[in-house]
């Protein structure tokens, strides 16, 4: 779906050149102003990988963006991992293509999943999804609105273990306390160590459960009608082997005298980019070359506005509460004042409302005079 | 004639899964029904028994009481000998096991696989034995709830050999490890361990004991760790910090299709350094290694603990042979290709050489020490109910 297919601008003979002249006001060059100042302002994208430890969430960020974003990435010892809770640890790097800047952030999460005791393990995330929320929420009712940073999380790609039957009680709790605030994407982690038929059983049950649990993925957006068919026949595909099963690797081995990146055993190679061996080029396909504009609209216009109704809806109860007046543009809560000014806040009022009351007295008495 | 060393009474090596038969046990015969599987074929050519077992070069015959037997042996930890099969014929399958039981009765060992679900129990444990002695989750139709508290799941069989039964004890705990908050989880597995031990004990310290005390004890713990390859999980390391004191633990790399060599070497050493630090002794323990022989041996398979395993229940047709393995895009990964994996010394490990030496442990080390210390706490009061045993310390032990 690129911008060249959508706007093909019609090829006209010379002949009907000047009939065409009349009629042409011009506005059909939109989209490509359009493209060429977001080229120029350049695009941003906030990813977010969840998921136990040793499910090769590294790899495969660094696969799909062909970057190296965790160099010097140390691995904790047992101690360190015993006494660990969930972090939420920020990558960001600048890539170009073909002109086209991208200001990728990768938002990682050590240590989900991984102590013995895992309740609310998701706290910490669902808090910083929110918090990004609030902070483009105050930036926005602000008075100076140039610059805005946005760094609300665009995607979620949750990470399921292939070792498993299914659905783990941490994978569906995740996803329940998140689907309503990003979209979530979910992939089977290693499939190299599954057999096909074992792959479409497990496929199979995940999408089960997910409909059982109600959990509201990420939904691909139906296609237009006025696409071609063999656009049309992709996306079906795409959307029968959700969730994708991956496998990444950033390693290149030599196959057949060809060098792919992949896994070598003693056995085989495992070619990442092998649309029969894994579903890697459909999920970067699907994450970048097709939807990821959808995603971050999804993110703007559904969860961000979601977010904001609620806050709104919170504050306007408080403030009714409180017995103030409602004013048309909702008044951010200052940062809640610490106890001693709230109280000085509090006897100022009280001040206050005596001498009013002492002035109509005052007035009530000159009446009378 | 008794062989010393090997007891007579039955052992049963427990396996313990952890998550896998929800079922009843798929074939309730007892006694001497055989059960396995395809009917009895006569042998087929013989095979080096050099191919099967890593062990070395049997010491000479004739040592130590066994009369009779001109075969070779080997020696065990405990000063017994068990005679070494000579070449191994071929049973019912190529590399069929090949178990010494010398008199034909019935020697059954008990296994304990442990490990979240899905990672490959009940297939490792059906291709180790060659039959279907655990009934897999997978299969369509049956319920499978992750249960709530972990349970623990017995199915006894009995499987026969060239004449050697053994009835295979595969004790399976389905909800270990599944929950969100799994602390204690290990406290049902401990408790049935103990129980097992328990049981022994009471039947040990009737006046009047059967001749051959029915063992229930559970002789090794298979402990299957998921291959992330980074370190062990603080799960894996509180399980096995426990139980390596009251059971043989023998860790494995669960479906390490998923590992490059490399990446499992490394993944092996760093579990190896996770076990040093936490002091974790895991089978074989280095502490009873009685002569040097036995510690060359057992360093030999120290150095490469947990094996890598992969397991496989169906067959491929692989340079025209019918191989076990796994059939992916990309190759056939060959479950006895000790190129592929490690699963041909797993199985040489528990089956054709250690298995007497399993259960030697169990009951000189670990049972001993159970013994101990109930019988430490329950001579504080008198011990007449138990059938009048005189106080603390004269507890003979002829064991």
């Amino acid at each position: 779906m690129s911008t060249g297919m959508r706007y093909k601008s019609k090829l006209v003979n010379p002949e009907e050149k000047q009939d065409h002249e009349k009629q042409y006001v011009g506005f059909a060059t939109l989209p490509n102003q359009v493209h060429r100042k977001s080229v120029k302002k350049g695009f941003d994208f906030t990813l977010m990988v969840a998921g136990e430890s040793g499910l090769g969430k590294s790899t495969l960020v660094n696969s799909l963006f062909l970057t190296d974003l965790y160099k010097d990435r140390k691995l904790l010892n047992a101690e360190e991992r015993i006494n660990q809770t969930v972090e939420i640890v920020k990558h960001t790097v600048d890539i170009e293509e073909k002109g086209v800047k991208l200001k990728l952030t990768i938002v990682d999460t050590p240590g989900f999943g991984d102590a013995v005791n895992n309740t609310e393990c998701w706290k910490p995330i669902t808090d910083y999804i929110d918090q990004q929320f609030e902070q483009y929420f105050r930036d926005e009712s602000g008075l100076n609105r140039k610059n805005i940073q946005d760094n609300r999380v665009h995607c979620c790609l949750y990470f399921i273990s292939p070792f498993g039957h299914g659905l783990r009680p941490v994978d569906v709790e995740f996803m329940k306390a998140l689907h309503e605030k990003v979209n979530i994407v979910p992939l089977i982690a290693k499939a190299d160590c599954l057999i096909p038929s074992e792959i479409r059983k497990l496929k199979e049950r995940i999408r089960e459960e997910i409909d059982k649990f109600g959990i509201k993925v990420y939904q691909f957006p139906e296609c237009d009608s006025d696409e071609d068919e063999e656009f049309k026949q992709q996306d079906r595909e795409l959307k029968e082997s959700a969730p994708f099963a991956v496998i990444g690797s950033n390693t290149v081995v030599e196959a057949k005298g060809q060098r792919v990146r992949g896994r070598l055993y003693p056995w085989g190679i495992v070619e990442v980019e092998n649309q029969a061996h894994c579903d890697f080029v459909k999920l970067r396909n699907m994450l970048i070359r097709t939807h990821m504009h959808d995603l971050k609209d999804v993110t703007c216009d559904v969860h961000y506005e979601n977010y904001r109704a609620q806050c709104i809806q919170q504050m306007t109860s408080k403030l009714t509460q409180d017995n103030r007046i409602e004013s048309p543009i909702p008044i951010l809560p200052l940062p809640t004042p610490d106890t001693e000014t709230e109280k000085l806040i509090k006897m100022k009022d009280e001040e206050l409302r005596r001498m009013q009351e002492m002035l109509q007295k005052m007035q009530q008495q000159m009446q009378d005079q | 004639m008794a062989v010393p060393g090997s007891s007579s009474s039955r052992r049963r090596r427990r396996r313990r899964r952890k998550k896998g038969s929800g079922g009843p046990p798929r074939l309730p015969q007892k006694g001497l029904g055989r059960v396995w599987g395809s009917g009895h074929r006569p042998p087929a050519r013989p095979r080096g028994w050099g191919l099967c077992c890593p062990s070395p070069a049997p010491p000479n015959p004739g040592g130590g009481g066994q009369a009779g037997t001109p075969r070779p042996s080997r020696g065990t930890r405990w000063g017994g000998r068990i005679p070494e099969p000579r070449g191994a014929p071929v049973c019912y399958r190529p590399g069929g096991i090949s178990l010494s039981g010398g008199t034909g009765r019935q020697t059954g060992p008990a296994g304990d696989p442990t490990g979240q679900s899905g990672l490959g129990k009940s297939t490792m444990v059906n291709t180790l034995f060659k039959s279907k002695v655990s009934r897999k989750a997978s299969q369509p139709g049956q319920e499978e709830r992750i249960p709530k508290t972990v349970q623990v799941q017995s199915i006894s069989h009995v499987i026969e050999e060239k004449g050697v039964k053994m009835k295979l004890t595969v004790t399976d705990t389905p909800g270990f490890g599944d929950q969100i908050n799994n602390e204690n989880c290990w406290d049902p597995i401990i408790k049935y361990i103990n129980e097992q031990y328990e049981r022994y004990l009471r039947e040990e310290v009737l006046i009047t004991r059967k001749r051959k005390i029915p063992d229930t004890r559970v002789h090794g713990c298979v402990y299957f760790v998921p291959p992330t390859g980074h370190w062990l999980r603080p799960l894996d390391l509180e399980f096995m910090q426990r139980l390596s004191k009251i059971v043989n633990v023998v860790p494995v790399i669960a479906k390490a299709d998923t590992l490059t060599l490399e990446e499992r070497a490394e993944f092996k050493q760093r579990i190896q350094e996770d076990l040093k630090t936490h002091a974790i002794s895991v089978y074989p323990q280095a502490d009873f290694d009685q002569d040097p022989d036995d510690r060359l041996l057992n360093d030999r398979i120290r150095e490469k603990i947990p094996f890598a395993v992969v397991g496989a229940d169906q067959e491929h047709q692989v340079n025209g042979k019918r191989v076990l393995g796994r059939k992916t895009k990309w190759g056939i990964i060959e479950v006895e290709n000790p190129a592929h994996c490690e699963f041909p010394l797993l199985r040489d490990l528990l089956i054709r050489s250690h298995l007497q030496d399993l259960k030697d442990i169990t009951h000189n080390v670990h049972y001993e020490s159970y013994r101990v210390r109930r019988l430490n706490e329950s001579n504080r009061p008198a011990l007449s109910p138990l059938n009048g045993l005189p106080g603390k310390g004269e507890g003979s032990s002829n064991l």
